[in-house]
């Protein structure tokens, strides 16, 4: 019966063949370690968001005179109002997270190294997706934070010379950050970047899967395939493998993620900040101003830099940096457990600029702490800039033919 | 389907032209799609002049009013106040307001006003677009002994003396902006209409 349903459905649609090529008959390499949930957790995430974010359109007025007051009306009169919403909240800043570590994730283990340029570079238009995503709905609430944030990043495009004023005039819509703002973001928000968003995850996707994954050894296991089934040695089929093993992570996921949802879903002030519970004031800057979390390295970067344009240059080269970085490595090998004592020092320093810089981007800038944000902006850059030259010098490890499981 | 008789290069310049043209329609169906982004006719005429009451500003005292959506600031400066503005030339990067776009051209020298007791500018730091803080000399405040009064913005710590010049080495490029302003008698002033003649 469901054998002739499936067979009926297969002569019209490719079911079983899409089945199989991506679940059933798609081999992944069998050495997965923790560093590889974080990719199908960025999916668990994207869906928590889309399925709350269109609860939360059924209530939320982009007008700004209602806007803030009908965020309240979620929070306090709505049936459970508030879990959606805090659920939507969380799942921006967990969003970042599991981003964060699932790009960690590739830049220790090579993965962004050729054949998988495509890979990295779909991933990277998706984190700036996400960015534009996020910056946009932070203003929808229309607290204080979120219009001076909104104020501040939209200004940035004002130090573009010539055009800069006539183009943060046209993303405004108006001479400030007002009405006409707060509505073309709704619409942004709620529907032309999730579409854009959900666009480059397939394609994140399906480059992956005709490269096959990479793994924490950065053996092509493709190049080892058994002589009569063709199927890598050293594969196995992600489903059920992987589908049982990720199934695994999102009950851990889901744990931690409740725990900040439901004991302290403002995370003192790091996820939701304290100055967007007062109503957007255009007279008046709140007295410390910062992006969330999420955004701080790349703010303390801009802030290191004592001009407005160059600033702006820093900050936009920062994120460009990311997108080079299949062509900025020159190493023999992908994953750090074969790469030598320059590559792991490197990194080290980075991933210690990368949140030094988070850290500063959130506190008030002091003549000192500007100094330590310019020693670590340097750092960064210093990172993406000489890899063509430390990648070549750095003494690598020969890398096993087959992968190796602990 | 057969290729018999292709006349090849006809086929290609068909194509290329038909490209072409078609890419000249999107171009222009652009348009309208790029040009509803721009302002409305609402929000550019939402702009109307707003009047001021500056006769219970004391001396020191600032007044914040809005136009334009921006706040516009009206502050009394005190003889000290004007005096010291003479003293901080070396120290502004712009000391006698000659970048043109930050006043309307009958605003003019070191006090950046019509009279010199009040400055009228509008209250957004030229960085970022944040509306720095009023810091008057005897407030508490950490931006050292020889601060004389004057303006210091949160966000990236630009500084601004107290005729809104800013000061060097701070991410600001230039001078607040003074907003086109006149005065109606001795105690009104109207923000949005030029002094004439």
């Amino acid at each position: 019966m469901i054998k002739s349903l499936v067979s009926w459905i297969d002569d019209r649609f490719p079911l079983t063949k899409l089945w199989n090529e991506h679940l059933a008959e798609y081999y992944a390499p069998k050495n997965f370690n923790f560093w590889y949930y974080f990719g199908s957790l960025a999916l668990l995430v994207l869906v928590i968001q889309i399925l709350t974010g269109i609860f939360l359109t059924m209530n939320y007025k982009p007008d700004a005179t209602l806007a803030f007051a009908s965020v309240e009306y979620i929070m306090r009169d709505v049936n459970f109002g508030w879990l959606i919403r805090y659920m939507h909240s969380t799942g921006a800043s967990f969003f970042f997270i599991v981003v964060y570590l699932h790009m960690f994730r590739g830049l220790m283990y090579g993965s962004y190294k050729k054949p998988r340029e495509l890979v990295w570079l779909f991933g990277m238009f998706l984190y700036l997706c996400l960015m534009a995503e996020a910056f946009m709905g932070y203003l929808l609430p229309w607290g204080q934070m979120s219009f001076w944030g909104a104020q501040v990043i939209i200004s940035l495009f004002g130090a573009i010379p010539y055009v800069g004023e006539t183009l943060s005039l046209w993303i405004r819509g108006d001479f400030v950050v007002a009405d006409a703002t707060l509505n073309r973001f709704f619409s942004l928000h709620v529907i032309a970047l999730p579409i854009v968003l959900l666009g480059l995850v397939v394609a994140h996707i399906i480059a992956l899967h005709e490269v096959g994954s990479n793994n924490p050894d950065g053996v092509e296991i493709k190049k080892n395939k058994d002589p009569v089934t063709h199927i890598p040695v050293d594969g196995i089929p992600f489903h059920p493998y992987y589908t049982v093993k990720d199934i695994a992570g999102v009950a851990g996921f889901l744990i931690i993620f409740s725990l900040v949802l439901f004991y302290m879903p403002e995370m003192g002030g790091y996820f939701l900040e304290d100055a967007n519970f007062v109503p957007a004031d255009p007279l008046k800057t709140p007295v410390h101003i910062a992006p969330v979390w999420y955004f701080t390295p790349f703010y303390a970067i801009l802030r290191a830099v004592p001009d407005k344009f160059l600033g702006v240059v820093a900050m936009g080269g920062a994120v460009a940096m990311l997108f080079l970085l299949p062509w900025l490595d020159r190493s023999e090998v992908k994953s750090i457990r074969y790469k030598g004592i320059i590559f792991k020092t490197a990194l080290t320093l980075f991933v210690i600029s990368f949140v030094g810089l988070g850290y500063l981007g959130m506190q008030p800038s002091t003549p000192v702490s500007t100094l330590v944000a310019q020693v670590f902006s340097a750092i960064y850059f210093g990172f993406f800039l000489l890899m063509p030259l430390y990648s070549q010098w750095d003494q690598t490890k020969p890398v096993p033919e087959r992968v190796t499981m602990p | 389907m057969s290729t018999e008789g292709v006349n090849k290069s006809r086929r290609r310049f068909l194509t290329a032209a038909t490209t072409v043209v078609g890419g000249v329609g999107t171009v222009f169906a652009a348009v309208p799609f790029l040009a509803y982004w721009q302002p409305s006719a609402k929000a550019q005429a939402a702009g109307a002049p707003v009047e001021v009451d500056i006769s219970k500003l004391e001396p020191g005292q600032r007044l914040t009013v809005e136009w334009r959506g921006k706040p516009v600031w009206v502050v009394r400066r005190t003889k000290q106040n004007l005096d010291d503005l003479t003293k901080l030339s070396d120290k502004l990067r712009d000391p006698n307001a000659e970048v043109t776009t930050q006043q309307p051209e009958y605003v003019k020298g070191i006090t950046r006003s019509l009279k010199p007791e009040y400055l009228v500018v509008v209250g957004i730091c030229t960085h970022l677009g944040c509306s720095p803080n009023y810091v008057k000399a005897d407030d508490a405040h950490n931006l050292g002994s020889d601060w004389k009064g004057g303006f210091f913005c949160p966000c990236h710590g630009s500084r601004f003396d107290l005729a809104g010049r800013v000061f060097q080495g701070v991410p600001a490029p230039t001078n607040l902006v003074v907003p086109p302003y006149t005065y109606l008698s001795d105690s009104r002033i109207v923000v949005g209409v030029d002094t004439k003649g």
